[in-house]
This record gives structure tokens, sequence and C-alpha cells, in this order.
């Protein structure tokens, strides 16, 4: 049931979509939310299709909220978990690309630590290819959640005012999000030391803050990064303790905004590193609904991409209501 | 065959050496140039002589490509000395140096030696070894500079990595003074360009790739110019690549240092954006950088600056470069494409003329690494380039001789194509009609 | 291009049927206890909001009523080309027990009609489930008949019937029109 629907084969990234169709996959998003609310949260959309979630980096909460976004569609699901680059271990991503392909699967979710990786498959294998996050590149799905609750909480994403704290120079998920909302109308900032943004932050249309202070009073909703431990060659910070003193998001600094700033994080977050736990745990708090409405945009997101044949379409024609 | 003599007949011959330029015949006899003469005056009684139509082309001294990868010893599946000889002539390069980057690493006079006889028996281009400036490029302990050259080799290099030591960058220059040799350098600073992958700039931040900065290249470039004030000895510069190393070797040559540098063709034709879609054969090191960057360097290029044209050729297995990005090795091969992509880029696109490229690419490689050729003086050898410089071809990797097929201009179509290749006198390469 | 068309239903006439058709919903039903209208996206949503008014005002009450959409319910998904822009579905109502009516404005193959209930299966089990259409133009692929009818039409080779519904259109109207391929 792989098909070419109004968002070509794959997802690989926000980037290459425009506004229109990031407004697609989040005004399709809508009608998933309510699915999840039912008592029966299934749909039998994609019944008989195979998707495989192949994911070479660990990661629980993205491979689950994948999973049951393809289970609620009714799809077949098999997790493939690997770890290591096609260096270290075994089978070349190429060779595990054919393999896929020769067992006829529909769509493939994978996440992997190459920056390109989800491109390198989509090339080579015709199955859907979802991005899950490749590297340090983007991490779509992501991006197009955090609209999505942006959108929930303003009504609007256009003039909107994000600012995205943290390692940015190692995250993928603020490249997706600099990208998607940039096409949306928004306006991006990012705050963090220097020494953790990409020396070419100039040039991808975002103002820079050096200090959270700033951004604080200039943002409507901050997304707040993970101060990624795993992927930091070291040396980038010299310590948690300052980074937190420097640039953490506390209650003390979030009572002097001049309005009620939405906080948002991708997770897993590190309480008391880039966030304090009265910020994650209050009122403008909305980490948990990001994690919501990621089901729903992931299955939007498979609905969209496993569109139909339109050779059969043709055929098809004679029928209807 | 070898016949004793032969004519090229009626192609414009260009020789920088003695600002020549004219239509006319050429003459080679028992390995050496006899004559030059206008079309149909020089005469050769006596011995068979073969004669080549050469008219609507262009008759050079033989290219010399200074700086290029053979991958043997250690890696034949990739390319060997023979088939790499036989792509050099086939990109009309009479002579190349073989960088000591192989495995084992040519690090003594043993080693040397076996290149030498490799390319004796492969019969096509000359390959002059040059060997590794420290023990199994180590960094460490200085490899016997006397008796590689005495076996043959024309340079010391590390090449394939940095010597990272100044301490025996300096003890390099100074040692390499006895035997006349040049010492070549990749200059990279180690802590800076780590785990890189392309270009520090806009384009790796988008595609999430680690960069590698400008200035890890000409933080060791100023570093090696001021050891060899200091020295006295020849540092070159291997494969530079940004406008910032151009202005420090112009510091370094105002001053009279000894100072001489190359630039590879890719440099002088893609930038960064080569990378879009991650294309692993856009991967080298260093790496494709800015739009300004190659406007520099080509400037240079044609003042002189940067002293001449040299390929890095540095062929990889089509399982190497199918790889994610990251994980891919760096190099590109080049022997067979250097001159269409400098005829194409340079000549055609308005940098220079003809007569520069030339001696950018034969008589300042034979200038400043103190080979053979680059010439076209009476008793020199007879190491002749003739090509066409308007033939327009789309580049095949697939019928590539060389083993590798990792190129970035694949499926391009490009000006200028070589017609005959001859060493010694010898047809190495004739260009299949 | 103009195309040789004929209103079957004006303004009037239409609301005339849909009143007739609240009507023999609550007779059928002996009343409006455990009754729950429900309309299929999209002008199925519009009507039975039309008959859920004529029911409140006849009798008194206030009838829940909902909306469903078919779209990822559907039979053909594999087919039909691009996907379809999916609508939302708002039935907040438990429909365990209850009498479910379903509403659309045409009925044709039956196909929506067996999404429809595949999906109010997966809501809950209703004692029973009723059909109402404005239009039936015959041509069913499934075994499926309609308890309640507005008006039946015969459509031939080469014509469509479309429904107008103010709401989204502009105008009430019922028109059978020549599709252009006979």
């Amino acid at each position: 049931m792989s098909g070419v629907g109004a968002l070509g084969k794959d997802l690989l990234g926000l980037e290459d979509l425009s506004g229109d169709q990031i407004r697609l996959i989040l005004d399709t998003a809508e009608p998933f939310k309510e699915i999840s609310e039912r008592a029966i949260k299934k749909v039998p959309t994609l019944r008989g299709s195979t998707i495989v979630n192949l994911f070479f980096e660990a990661s629980t909460r993205t491979r689950v909220s994948f999973e049951f976004a393809e289970k609620r569609l009714s799809a077949d699901t098999v997790n493939v978990a690997s770890s290591g680059s096609s260096v270290s271990k075994g089978e070349t991503l190429v060779d595990t690309a054919r393999n896929l392909e020769a067992m006829r699967i529909d769509m493939v979710v994978i996440r992997h630590g190459a920056s390109g990786a989800a491109r390198f498959l989509a090339e080579r294998i015709e199955s859907n290819v979802i991005n899950a996050g490749d590297g340090t590149h983007e991490h779509p799905t992501q991006g197009l959640l955090d609209m999505l609750t942006l959108r929930d909480n303003f009504g609007h994403l256009d003039g909107l005012k994000i600012c995205i704290c943290g390692d940015v120079l190692h995250s993928r998920v603020a490249r997706s999000n600099i990208w998607g909302l940039r096409k949306m109308g928004a306006e991006v900032a990012v705050c963090g030391p220097r020494s953790l943004l990409p020396n070419a932050i100039g040039e991808m249309g975002v103002t820079v803050f050096e200090h959270i202070e700033d951004a604080i009073q200039w943002a409507d909703a901050l997304n707040i990064l993970r101060l990624q431990l795993e992927r930091m060659q070291a040396g980038y910070i010299p310590s948690l303790r300052e980074y937190n003193r420097v640039f953490g998001v506390s209650r003390e600094r979030l009572e002097r905004a001049p309005k009620d700033l939405l906080i948002l994080h991708p997770g897993p977050m590190n309480r008391g590193v880039e966030i304090d736990s009265d910020v994650a745990d209050g009122p403008h708090s909305v980490i948990l609904n990001q994690v919501t409405n990621g089901v729903a945009v992931r299955m939007a997101v498979l609905y969209l991409l496993a569109g139909g044949k339109p050779e059969l379409a043709e055929a098809a024609k004679g029928g209807g209501r | 065959m070898t016949t004793p003599a032969t004519l090229l007949r009626g192609g414009r011959i260009v020789d920088p050496s003695q600002n020549h330029d004219a239509v006319g015949d050429l003459l080679l006899v028992d390995g050496k140039v006899e004559a030059i003469g206008r079309v149909g005056e020089v005469r050769r009684d006596g011995d068979a002589l073969e004669t080549i139509d050469c008219s609507g082309l262009i008759i050079s001294p033989g290219f010399v490509d200074v700086h290029c990868h053979l991958r043997e010893p250690g890696r034949e599946e990739v390319e060997t000395i023979a088939s790499g000889a036989r792509a050099a002539a086939a990109g009309g390069f009479t002579a190349v140096c073989a960088m000591p980057n192989t495995d084992p690493v040519t690090d003594n006079q043993a080693a040397v030696g076996f290149i030498i006889r490799q390319a004796t028996r492969a019969g096509a281009a000359r390959v002059y070894p040059i060997g590794a400036i420290s023990i199994g490029e180590q960094g460490k302990t200085l490899a016997e500079f006397g008796e590689m050259v005495s076996a043959g080799a024309v340079a010391v290099s590390d090449d394939g990595k940095p010597v990272v030591s100044a301490q025996l960058m300096r003890t390099a220059l100074e040692y390499a003074r006895t035997f006349g040799i040049p010492v070549a350098d990749h200059c990279e600073e180690p802590t800076l360009a780590a785990n890189g992958a392309m270009n520090e700039g806009i384009v790796s931040a988008r595609l999430g790739l680690k960069g590698i900065p400008a200035e890890a290249e000409e933080i060791m470039a100023i570093r090696d110019i001021l050891l060899a004030r200091r020295t006295g000895g020849h540092i070159h510069l291997c494969h530079m690549s940004t406008r910032g190393s151009v202005e420090l070797i112009r510091w370094g040559k105002e001053r009279g240092i000894h100072v001489t540098a190359e630039v590879c063709p890719h440099h002088l034709s893609l930038t960064e954006e080569a990378v879009e879609g991650y294309d692993t054969n856009a991967k080298m090191n260093p790496p494709l950088r800015t739009a300004d960057d190659v406007a520099a360097l080509q400037e240079a290029v044609k003042d002189g600056t940067i002293d001449l044209i040299a390929t890095d050729h540095a062929p990889h297995h089509y399982d190497e470069k199918e790889r994610e990005f990251a994980d891919a090795p760096n190099g590109i091969v080049g022997l067979e494409t250097a001159l269409a992509v400098n005829l194409t880029w340079l000549v055609h696109g308005g940098v220079m003329d003809i007569t520069t490229l030339i001696e950018r690419m034969s008589c300042a490689p034979a200038r400043v690494f103190r080979l053979d050729g680059g010439t076209l003086r009476r008793g020199s050898v007879a190491d002749v380039t003739v090509f066409d410089p308007d033939a327009e071809w789309t580049v095949d990797p697939e019928r590539f001789v060389s083993k590798g097929r990792n190129s970035p201009y694949a499926g391009r179509t490009l000006r200028g194509r070589v017609e005959l290749t001859v060493v010694d006198g010898r047809v190495i390469h004739r260009r299949q009609h | 291009m103009p195309s040789r068309q004929t209103t079957v239903l004006d303004a009037r006439a239409m609301d005339r049927v849909l009143r007739r058709m609240a009507d023999e919903i609550v007779e059928n039903n002996n009343g409006t206890d455990d009754l729950i209208i429900v309309g299929i996206q999209r002008r199925g949503v519009q009507l039975a909001g039309r008959i859920v008014r004529y029911i409140n005002d006849r009798e008194k009450v206030d009838v829940p009523s909902g909306a469903l959409d078919i779209t990822l319910y559907r039979d053909d998904l594999q087919t039909v080309g691009p996907r379809p822009v999916v609508g939302p579905t708002d039935l907040p109502w438990a429909i365990d027990g209850k009498h479910v009516i379903i509403v659309d404005d045409v009925l044709y193959t039956g196909r929506t009609v067996r999404a429809a209930l595949d999906e109010l299966a997966d809501f809950g089990r209703p004692k029973r489930i009723g059909l109402a259409v404005l239009i039936d133009r015959g041509g069913r692929e499934l075994p499926i008949q309609p308890d309640v009818v507005g008006k039946a039409v015969e459509i031939a080779r080469g014509e469509r019937i479309d429904v107008f519904v103010e709401e989204l259109d502009g105008k009430d109207a019922v028109v059978v029109a020549a599709t252009g391929d006979a």
C-alpha cells in the first residue's frame, strides 16, 4: 500500500516541504486527535499495511509513539533495533534497504545516527520512508507536533514568536522547528552559548539571543532543548551547573516575563539542567500535550504518505456512495 | 611498437617554457625533442618516421601531476600503479608523483624501489614516488630521506595526514635541504577538523554535518610558511582550498620565503553546494568550499600565487562510498577529468588563457619538483600531450581507465579532451575514436 | 459547461420532504426516547441538523446529534488516489443501547453506509441503527436498505444527482445533471 500522495513518497524533513504541505499535515492531524480519545482507538485505514520501525539509535518515546500511530491505523508493525553505523556492526545500510525491499515492506520509519541516512534509504527503496531523526539533520514529526501544539494554544502560527533554547548545534529538533515555523510565518529565535550554535546561524533566518532573559522578554513560547550529553564532543560548555545557572529556564526567570510563556520540550528532560521541575510541571507547560499530539501527527503523516494508486483510481471510478 | 622517430604535424605548439605558441611540427627522435618548426619544414631523412596528424589540436609539454594516490601496495582492488599510470596517460599526464600513504607506508628505500619497478613494468606514465616524512606516517620519527631519494623519491610528504608536530616539520624542512627536495604538507589542524565531513558553513549547518572551518587549513599553512622562513627549506603546500590560504601564500612569497603551492581542479570548479543530497562523490579533504574561495583560488592560479595544479587523484571502492555521508571515505578520482575541468572552468570560463594553464599543469610542476619534462626545448625528454581544447564529451565513470569511479563530474558535459600522450617518444595513450 | 439540468427538489420541496422524514423517524421510533441522529460528512451533517431541529420543535425535546466522517473507514482508500481530506467526527454520546439514525444526502452503492456502520461499531453497540436518506438513486452494490427515504430518483447513464445545502452551497436544491461521459 505504498503510494505517492500530496506529500510525495517520503517525509525526510521540513526544509523540503511547502507551507501548504505542512498545513495539510497539521489539519489532517485534527481528526486523528479525536480517535485517540475514543474507547476503541482504532480505525481500519492502513489495514494490511506493513510498517517497519528501523531504529539504529535507542529511543523509547519516539518509537512507541510511532508504534501507537501505526497500530491505531490497523497497520502491522515490526520493530527492528540495531545499533552502530554501517562500519561498526554487521549489515550495511544499503543491504538493510535491499532486504526490506525484498520483504515488500510498505513503509519504513527510520531513526539513525548519521545525517542523511533517511534520504540514503529513501533513494534506494520504493517503500515510503519516514525520518524519525537522522543524525543532527532533521526530526520532522517532532517539528510538526511542536507546531500543532503551538497552534492548539494560540490558534495560529504566523506572527508567533518562538525561541528555541539550548544546544542548537547538535539538534535535529531545532532544525526541523526552524524550517517548519518559518515556512508557517512564525518568527524564530535561538538562545544558547555560542559554542552550541552553528557558526552559520546568522544565515538561517533566526534572531540570536545571547541571554535567556532577553529571549524570555521577547518570546510567546520557548522550546527548550535537552542538553544532549550523548552527542556533545566534550568541552562545548564547562559544566551542567553553569549551564543551568546561566541558561536554565527557571520559575524566577519566567516570572519576569511580560506575558505567560508557553513551555515546550521535546523530551526527555534533564530536570535541573535546561529546565527546572516547577517549570516543566507548571501551568504553562504543554509538554504532555506534545506527546499526545505526537501520536496524532504521526497518524496523519502515515495516512497522507500511504496515498492510493491513481491508476487504480481511474479503474475504480464507477464506484461511489 | 616503437619507432625511433615520431613527427607530430600541424598542431598548435604551445610551450610556455620557451614562449612558443605557433602552429607547426614537432619532431621526436630517440626519446628526445629533436626539433620544432613550421608546418612541413621539419625534415628527417633516413630512419622510419611515424607521422601523426595533429591539425586542430594543441601540442604541449606533457602534463605532470605532483599529487596522486595509486593505492599500491595495499589496496590493489581500488587502484594499482599500473592502472593508475594508464589512467594518468588517458588524462594526458606523462608523469605523476605517487603519495606514500600506501599500506605499508612508503617510508624506506625498498618501498620506493618497489614503486619504481612497478611503474617501469606498467610502461605508461612515469611514476615518481614521494617518500613519507615520518616512519609509518606516524608523525614521530623522521624517515630516511637520503635512502629514499637515492632509490628514486622526488619529495617527502605525510599526505593523508597533517604533520601535527611543528618541531617535526621544522626538522623535516631542515633535513630535506641536503637532498634538495620539497617537503609537501597536507594542511589540517586536527582538533579543529576532527570528525568534520564538509566545509563549515551554512550548508553544513543545514545538512547537520560537522564542518571543517577554513582556519583548520590556514593555521597550518602559516605555520609551515613561518618554518620555511626560519629553516630556508622548501615547503610545498598541498591542495589549497581557501581564500585565506591564498593570502598567506602571497604574504610568504612577498617576503622571499621558499613556499610553493598547489590547487586541485575540483577546488577550482565546485563549491560546498555539490554536497546537497549527501552525495559522497563530493566528499574529500580538504572539502569543497564557498564560491568566494573558488574565485580566490582561480585568481591565484592565474597570477601564479598558486604555482601549479595537481589532481589529488584518490580512488575508492564503490562500496566504501555507498554509505552514510559521515562514514564515507574522503577523496575523488581526478586524472581523467583534470584537463577537461580546467579547460571548461578556467580557459573557456575566461579566467586564463591556454598558455597559462599549460604552464600550471606542466612547466611549473616539473620545475617545482625538479623533474624532467615540462618543456619542449630541443634535447629535453619527449614527453608530450596532444589535446583538443574544444571537444565536448560527457563524463561516464564506467568508462574510466582508473579502477576508481568516484567522480563528482559524472554525467556532466565538459569541453576539452586528450588525444595523444607521449612518453620518451613512445605513444602511451591514443584516444579511441 | 452548461448541461441539461433538472431540478428534482427546489428549496421549498426539500423543506417539506425533510419535515416528513423527521416525522417518519419519530413515528418509526414510537417517540424520541433513545434517539440519536448522526449525519455523515459532509452534507448529511447539515441535513441531520435540519431534521433534529424539526423533531425538537415538534416534540419539544432536545434530541442528541452527532457527525461522522467515514473517510478512514472507506474500502477504496488504496485506489482512490491522493488521500482524501478527513473531516471531523463528533460523537460525544454513548451509543450503547440507543437507536441511532444515520442521515445522508444520497444513497447509491451503499458503501458509505457500510463504512458508517463499521465506524459506529467502534463507538459502541446501539440497540438499533436506522438509515434516513434524502435521495435514493438505486444502484446498490451491497445489501443495504434505507428506512426513511425523502425521494427515490432514477438516474440514467451519463447523469449525476447533486444535493445542495444552504450552509455549504448557498442554496437548497436537488439537481440532476448530465455528467458528460455517457
